[in-house]
């Protein structure tokens, strides 16, 4: 051991098992992933080159497309459902009140829970018979609401269930935003004769961009992994309307063994996160101090 | 300012019983018949605990909580072991090479798990680690994340007190183990936190790499005896596994809450 230390530099040593971990686990999938991209294999039998036959099958994919439409229908009513209320509740957190503690762990909890466990709960609330959410409509003379058994309404269920999961965290995500913001401001802008509207779009807003823009960022991606929400719930029935991403490429591998197809996906889907993730920073993201 | 207040209040208060009404109503609903589950009155009528037995006849929940602590054990002390070791290699010593394999890490984090999936899979099925908790264990046994906070956190100690210790006759280890961490207990609870919650809600790659049922992890355990029809289509057996996937972790929030909150809400600096 001491031999080896003095022959190496120690800091390249304990970097070894990283770097060992690096090539097997990272750099070797990705370089393996490309050469997939050319290759038909259901890993049982010997792989065949088939060209850009997988690239040519992804372009005229009805269902891959139905799949981004399904993840864009997703985020646009998750993201700014998220948004509206995890700042409606981190501005009323911030105010001077009692038990701020008690109404944080409890927003949160949902956030510590496997998406299993919360799945399973919606499967029921959701349910069109007797689940509770139906019942509640019910009871104030609503019409009952088709909410995982339409397909217009299966996708929406899902991003509102996901809503209630993840929102806990943008809470205090916001919070620990809305106090970074100096007093002062606020002071300069009340003696400019402002009302609590300019002060809330001229100073809020902008100031919590960083953290709006961290919102969009962790959305984009989530739900570009969305998998075992439908996978419980609807298996991404009805009619493919909450097939996600990871779903299809989760299907296309592990249910009809198409590897090299489920790569292509898995590299297509990555360039579209990718896309819109630098797309929303160029539209969203602003900058703070010109 | 009174009634602003009253406001203030029965808005949170509402949001409370939203975030809580579900977790409640299925405690209650695991000890109701099945024909009860859709009763809007939230207290079983007749409490049963046959929910329970069914959940204990049909899978083996005990076995994958076993396994489930296994992985997550395991996974977890790798994470802080290897990420700490190299996060301190990549901050507290100079050697060639060294800002080249940070990028590399960042990068890791930046690359979409959709690309990777696949590959890692096969690497796994040529490894033979198929129905292995081995399998579940390795690929994320270091990751660029872990690194990334450990090196954050120890380039705020000071160097003298590094220096000192290498003065001392301390090896880079006695330096990582004597001086570093007994400094860096914050960026320990975090990462292990982090690690803790993440593995032991993961469910799509224990669904990839295990088949054999008494191998099977608790959530997968869970998703699968409430998809495919094990449990009868009873509502309340399905709850009743949900209930007891979600207790170890809810307990863990309850007692840690101030890390596991201040741990999660710095996953958003990832972006």
């Amino acid at each position: 051991m001491k031999e080896l230390f003095k022959k190496f530099n120690p800091g390249f040593l304990l970097s070894t098992p990283y770097i060992i971990h690096l090539m097997l686990f990272f750099i070797y999938p990705v370089i393996f992933s490309i050469i997939l991209i050319f290759n038909r294999w259901d890993i049982v039998t010997p792989m065949e080159f088939v060209g850009f036959k997988n690239v040519e099958r992804i372009l005229m994919d009805e269902v891959f497309l139905q799949s981004i439409i399904n993840t864009g229908i997703f985020l646009v009513l998750h993201i700014p459902l998220q948004i509206v209320v995890a700042l409606l509740f981190a501005v009323l957190l911030n105010e001077e009140i009692r038990a701020r503690g008690f109404f944080r762990t409890l927003y949160f909890l949902p956030v510590v829970v496997s998406g299993v466990v919360v799945t399973i709960i919606f499967q029921q609330l959701f349910s069109y018979d007797d689940g509770l959410l139906n019942q509640l409509l019910q009871t104030i003379n609503l019409p009952q609401i088709p909410w995982l058994v339409s397909s217009a309404w299966a996708m929406p269920s899902i991003a509102l269930m996901a809503t209630w999961k993840n929102v806990g965290l943008y809470i205090i995500l916001f919070m620990a935003g809305l106090q970074s913001i100096p007093e002062q401001l606020y002071e300069a802008a009340r003696l400019d004769g402002s009302n609590t509207w300019q002060r809330f779009y001229y100073i809020t807003l902008p100031m919590i961009n960083p953290t709006m823009v961290t919102v969009f960022v962790l959305s984009i991606i989530g739900g570009f992994s969305l998998f075992i929400e439908p996978y419980v719930m609807t298996g991404g029935g009805p009619m493919n309307s909450t097939l996600s991403a990871v779903l299809y490429i989760y299907n296309q591998a592990f249910n009809f063994g198409h590897m090299g197809y489920a790569a292509t996906l898995g590299l297509f889907f990555a360039a579209i996160i990718f896309t819109v993730v630098s797309l929303q920073r160029k539209f969203v993201e602003t900058e703070l101090y010109q | 300012m009174k009634t602003k207040k009253t406001g203030v209040y029965i808005v949170l208060i509402i949001g409370a019983l939203v975030f809580a009404y579900p977790f409640v109503w299925m405690i209650f609903s695991t000890f109701k018949p099945d024909g009860e589950i859709g009763n809007i009155r939230l207290l079983p009528v007749d409490w049963t605990i046959i929910n329970y037995q069914l959940v204990l006849d049909r899978i083996p929940i005990g076995k994958g909580f076993i396994n489930s602590v296994i992985v997550t054990g395991f996974v977890t002390t790798f994470v802080v072991i290897f990420g700490s070791i190299t996060g301190y290699s990549l901050s507290r010593i100079k050697w060639k090479g060294r800002d080249t394999l940070f990028s590399i890490s960042l990068l890791t984090m930046m690359v979409p798990f959709q690309i990777t999936l696949i590959p890692t899979y096969i690497l796994i099925v040529k490894f033979g680690l198929t129905d292995n908790l081995a399998g579940l264990i390795i690929p994320t046994m270091v990751t660029g994340f872990s690194i990334l906070l450990f090196r954050q956190s120890f380039l705020t100690i000071p160097q003298d007190l590094i220096d000192a210790a290498r003065l001392d006759g301390c090896s880079e280890l006695g330096v990582l183990m004597r001086v570093i961490f007994p400094l860096s207990k914050p960026a320990i609870v975090t990462v292990a936190i982090l690690t803790f919650v993440a593995n032991w809600n993961e469910v799509l790659w224990p669904l990839i790499v295990i088949r054999e049922q008494s191998l099977m992890t608790m959530p997968q355990m869970v998703a699968l005896f409430a998809v495919g029809g094990g449990a009868d289509a009873s509502v309340g057996a399905q709850l009743a596994s949900a209930l007891l996937l979600a207790m170890p972790v809810v307990i863990a929030y309850l007692i840690f809450q101030k890390y596991f909150i201040k741990s999660l809400a710095s996953t958003g600096l990832k972006s």
